[in-house]
Formats: C-alpha cells, structure tokens, sequence
C-alpha cells in the first residue's frame, strides 16, 4: 500500500513517459505519408521541410554564412539560399501548360469515333421508322392539328393562315 | 533577381474590393435579366394575346372546328 502510493508519486509518471518515448517502434510500420514533406503548393507556402536534404560543401558554408549578418550576402547568395529551401518559385510552380490543347483534341477525337459508332447502329442496329411518322399521316395529323386550333395565339395554329388556307409567310 | 523595386501590391481590402466588383455586377446582370425578359418576351406575349382576343369570335370558331369534324359532342351540319 505504501509501496504503491509512493510508486504512484514517482515511478508510474516515469514510466508512462519512457513509453511514450520510445514510442511504437518495432510495432507499427511508419508510412511515407505520415512523415513531414517537401510540397510546392500555392496553398502551402511554407513545406514541412526544406528541399535540399543533403547539402554540398558550398552549400553548408552557405548555411553558415547565413546566421551571420544578411545584409552581407550578395543577391546570388540569397538566390542559393532559397534554392536550399525550396524547390520551384511560385512564377514556375504556377505556370500554365499546354496540356488543354491534348485534352480538347483526345476529347473531340473521341467524339468522332463515338458518331461512327452511332452511324453503324443507326444502319445496323434499329428497325424501321413507325408508320406514324410517313409523310401521309404526319399531313394528316397536321391538318387535324390545325383543325383543332392548337396554340392559335403564339404557336403552331397561330402560323396558319386560315382564310388562304396556307402558312403565313 | 532584378535589382529595380517591383510596385508594392495591394495588402489591405481584397475581399471588399471584390465582394464590390461581384455585387455590382451580380445586380447588373439580373436587372438586365428582368428586363429584357420583360420587353423581349413579356410584353410581346401580352400584346398578342390582346390582339387575339380584340376580334375574336368563338361561336364562328366554333363552327369552324364542328365543319372540320374534330369533336364528338357534335357532328358536322350537313351529317
């Protein structure tokens, strides 16, 4: 009981601490996507990381002359430095490309073979035509419709002249 | 890197600027809509209607579609 409570005040806080430390090592498998990364993104402008992982010579001492003053680097230096830190400038990252013109021209490609396609089944595929749709009884039906007045004011009988007995011109 | 200072940019205002720019057009644009489907379509329906109507005998019409043989309440005259 003692022994627990003074485990309680020292040792348990130490202990749950070393787990945490070491962590799941050896259990879980770390997976790429849960590491920091480097991204070029409009939307991220500052990347987890720098770019250069592994910097040269020149680039260490460069790395070095920069925790002194900046006013001292000379422009290229400063160019060099951003370069370690990052990938493309925004200018190169967001330029356009002219990836719309294979796009268009795949899409109207496809078009094209989809018409083909189209034109075979029309040959191939359907039967013929309803005979409602002959040249008679669609004159009949017409003449009916006219008969019946339909849309006499703004559409279809409204183009028929009735005291001539022809369409309006 | 050019040595010549590029025009500060615009730091402050961006989203009232263009909430201002879309709001002025947004009421441009539907009162263009409203009205030119006013004067384009309304309008010009309401005036065929009336001219329609102005002289408009429905029992000559009537007797009009009767001879054509449409209906079948009642038979042409002649039948």
């Amino acid at each position: 009981m003692l022994a627990s409570r003074a485990f309680s005040l020292i040792g348990k806080r130490a202990i749950s601490t070393s787990i945490c430390l070491r962590g799941h090592a050896g259990v879980a498998k770390v997976e790429d996507f849960s590491l920091p990364n480097y991204i070029d993104r409009r939307d991220i402008p500052l990347p987890q990381l720098e770019y250069v992982r592994n910097l040269s010579a020149e680039q260490k001492a460069l790395k070095e002359k920069e925790k002194a003053s900046w006013s001292a680097l000379s422009i290229d230096e400063k160019v060099g430095l951003y370069r370690i830190k990052f990938c493309e400038t925004f200018a190169e990252m967001n330029r356009g490309s002219n990836e719309w013109k294979t796009v268009i021209g795949g899409m109207l490609f496809f078009f094209g073979f989809t018409a083909l396609i189209v034109i075979w089944q029309r040959l191939y595929v359907y039967g013929p035509v309803p005979h409602t749709l002959s040249e008679e009884w669609v004159a009949m039906q017409t003449k009916r419709m006219l008969d019946m007045r339909v849309n006499p004011i703004e559409g279809f009988s409204a183009k028929w002249d009735y005291d001539k007995n022809e369409w309006k011109k | 890197m050019s040595s010549t200072l590029l025009p500060k940019p615009q730091m402050r205002g961006l989203l009232a600027k263009r909430l201002r720019f879309h709001i002025v057009g947004a009421i441009i644009a539907s009162l263009g809509a409203a009205v030119l489907y006013k004067y384009g379509v309304s309008e010009p329906r309401k005036r065929a209607y009336a001219d329609f109507y102005k002289d408009y005998d429905s029992m000559k019409d009537f007797e009009a579609m009767r001879e054509a043989g449409v209906f079948e309440s009642v038979q042409p005259k002649n039948s």
